[in-house]
């Protein structure tokens, strides 16, 4: 909108609170990667852009009502879910995604009940993802460093948890984990832990990484590094006092969870060893037929985010998990547009989902100028949205509304010595700003 | 920005133990100093840092006089004063560089020595993203400098170099703008906006600092 000095945006979110991954996603002990609040807020309290929370696009309004209220309609809802194992015992009553999980303490309404079993000393994440090392991070971090937004309860949780081993466990070797540098080098210099890695998985890796881009050399470099040079005096003796561990498991693909004798819990995981063909990003994992066991009871799968269809009427593929696009304009669908994961796929980073929105933009931007839009018909915007929301009973939540619940959230964490103590029920917020 | 300023470790240093310096409350860095465009003392001295200006003194010790410590020689000689606590505000310390957007325009502005390369490029409506204000935590920031640049510039913590690692288009010449802080050895410096998108903005924007 700062491009089109007449253009209007009004963005819709089915929460009542704003700022999506932001709040939810990124970890408590993350809070520099939070700062972009800042900008978005901003972008908020433009008189050309309004935020209306509370209002689920698909249920409370459909996607073809708000293409006769507006000029043109980008979906940016990312990916709700995620990818299931597909294994047997999956659903067995400790076995959680981690984006469950991750939501249970970032205080994602829907994962407020979700009591993770905490009570057993080895818990194991199957991927090697910077979600993967997220859950690792917080369920061995000291309480100390937790201690920001993350929620009341789930710190409570977590004071009490019993667990002293993490491995995370990926299909393929070092050369494709999918995690980054900064938030393995965070996890090796965890206080408190020490890491277990194999030294046989990175023998020999060293001369392999000599010509690949400079990302996967430093970050393999980095775990070449710990597995099997001496540690520096400092880190040696952290190492030797540490009451936990994490650890990396590769070329390892979950076969089954296995049932413990009540058969609702699990006690470990079955597991495939494999051999890589292929090398590279491509690599793909082979079973050689050897199994092995790990025994576990909490284990929590972090194999990736996935979208789903928001409204019968948008074009939706169900095999890539994305909405059918070139460019960000939907397929088949003029005045239709989206932008980041429900368009390229949940993965990247700030920089690359940014720059992918701004791409889509630019799509908006140039069928305005070229007239692919319409502009000769006026429509009406929100006028017409609230008529609808109304005749439904949805009451939209105003940015000042949200500014309430901030202003609420971070006097109740004032209180806890914490920035903000997160609201976890919708009904709560809605009554704050009396709704 | 006059807060306590940390001991820089350079090859410069040659004598004594670092005592951190307070900046004393006559520090021109007031408001309506800043807004005459005089520098802050506190950014030239952590610029000078930067450049690899080794700096010491205890305040209260001898009465400023560091010394062989280069940054209160500077001091000396630009102040014509021996006292680290000046009364007369220093001229503003002009940095002359120039930004290429990502449509390919030459931008040239005026920084001030101590500012970074980001807050500089937002001051002047230059079309830089800073997501994680500059906090090490993204690399929205990203622009690339001249290998005579490169070679001029302090190197990288290892943590921008992590956060760089995640760039798109990332070249030998890629730096974080968040990370370059302005020096009067940086006179004339370019420094290019990467191409991210297919042909950026259609007319031009710029987003706004806050």
């Amino acid at each position: 909108s700062a491009h089109h000095r007449l253009a209007r945006v009004d963005i819709y979110e089915k929460l009542p609170v704003p700022f999506g991954l932001v709040r939810f996603g990124v970890a408590p002990d993350h809070p520099e990667v939070k700062n972009v609040i800042n900008t978005f807020t901003q972008t908020a309290h433009s008189d050309r852009c309004a935020y209306y929370g509370n209002v689920t696009i698909g249920k409370d309004v459909m996607v073809k009502e708000l293409q006769r209220a507006y000029h043109a309609v980008v979906l940016s809802y990312g990916a709700e879910d995620n990818q299931i194992l597909g294994i047997p015992g999956e659903n067995l009553s400790t076995v959680y995604s981690a984006r469950a999980f991750v939501g249970w303490y970032n205080g994602l309404p829907e994962n407020r009940d979700l009591k993770p079993d905490l009570s057993s000393e080895t818990a194991v994440v199957l991927g090697q993802g910077n979600v993967a090392l997220d859950v690792a991070r917080v369920l061995l971090s000291p309480l100390d460093i937790l201690r920001t937004d993350i929620t009341e309860g789930s710190l409570a949780a977590i004071a009490c948890s019993k667990v002293k081993r993490v491995w995370l466990v990926g299909r393929r070797g070092p050369l494709q984990v999918a995690f980054t540098i900064k938030e393995l080098r965070e996890m090796i210099n965890l206080p408190g832990t020490r890491p277990l890695l194999d030294p046989a998985d990175f023998t020999g890796l060293g001369d392999v990484i000599k010509d690949v881009p400079r990302p996967r050399k430093r970050l393999t470099e980095l775990m070449i590094k710990s597995a099997l040079e001496k540690p520096g005096e400092k880190e040696a003796a952290r190492w030797a006092s540490a009451t936990k561990e994490w650890g990396l498991k590769f070329q390892r693909s979950p076969l089954e969870v296995l049932p413990a004798a009540d058969g609702k819990q699990a006690r470990g995981i079955r597991m495939a060893v494999t051999r890589l063909e292929g090398s590279g990003e491509s690599a793909r994992a082979v079973p050689t037929g050897e199994v092995e066991e790990l025994e576990c009871r909490l284990i929590l799968s972090s194999i990736g985010y996935r979208s789903l269809p928001l409204d019968s009427s948008i074009p939706f593929d169900p095999k890539l998990g994305i909405i059918p696009n070139s460019l960000g304009r939907v397929q088949g669908a003029p005045g239709l547009y989206c932008s980041g994961w429900v368009k390229r796929g949940p993965t990247g980073v700030i920089i690359t989902t940014m720059n992918d929105s701004f791409d889509t933009a630019q799509s908006v931007l140039e069928d305005l100028q070229m007239g692919v839009l319409n502009l000769s018909n006026s429509k009406e915007g929100f006028k017409s949205v609230r008529s609808i929301l109304h005749s439904r009973g949805v009451h939209p939540v105003t940015f000042s509304d949200w500014e309430k619940i901030d202003a609420a959230e971070v006097a109740r964490g004032k209180l806890a010595g914490k920035p903000r103590e997160k609201i976890v029920d919708p009904q709560e917020m809605l009554q704050l700003i009396s709704h | 920005m006059h807060n306590r300023l940390e001991p820089v470790q350079t090859a410069a240093v040659k004598q004594g133990v670092p005592e951190p310096i307070s900046l004393p409350s006559c520090c021109p860095c007031s408001a309506a100093a800043l807004s005459k465009g005089e520098v802050c003392v506190g950014a030239e001295l952590k610029a000078l840092s930067a450049a690899g200006w080794y700096r010491s003194a205890s305040a209260s010790g001898n009465g400023g006089r560091a010394g062989t410590a280069p940054v209160f020689q500077w001091w000396q000689e630009v102040t014509g004063s021996d006292c680290v606590s000046p009364t007369t505000p220093l001229p503003a310390s002009r940095v002359n560089v120039v930004f290429i957007d990502r449509s390919g325009h030459r931008i040239p502005v005026q920084g001030r020595v101590g500012e970074d390369v980001l807050h500089l490029a937002q001051r002047h409506d230059i079309e830089l993203e800073g997501a994680c204000e500059a906090s090490l935590a993204c690399s929205t920031c990203h622009v690339y400098v001249s290998q005579e640049l490169l070679d001029k510039l302090p190197v990288p913590d290892e943590r921008e170099e992590d956060m760089l690692d995640l760039a798109p288009q990332l070249q030998e010449n890629s730096r974080l703008g968040c990370q370059i802080i302005l020096t009067k050895e940086l006179e004339g410096a370019e420094f290019t906006l990467p191409k991210i998108t297919r042909n950026f903005y259609v007319d031009g924007h710029v987003p706004k600092p806050h």
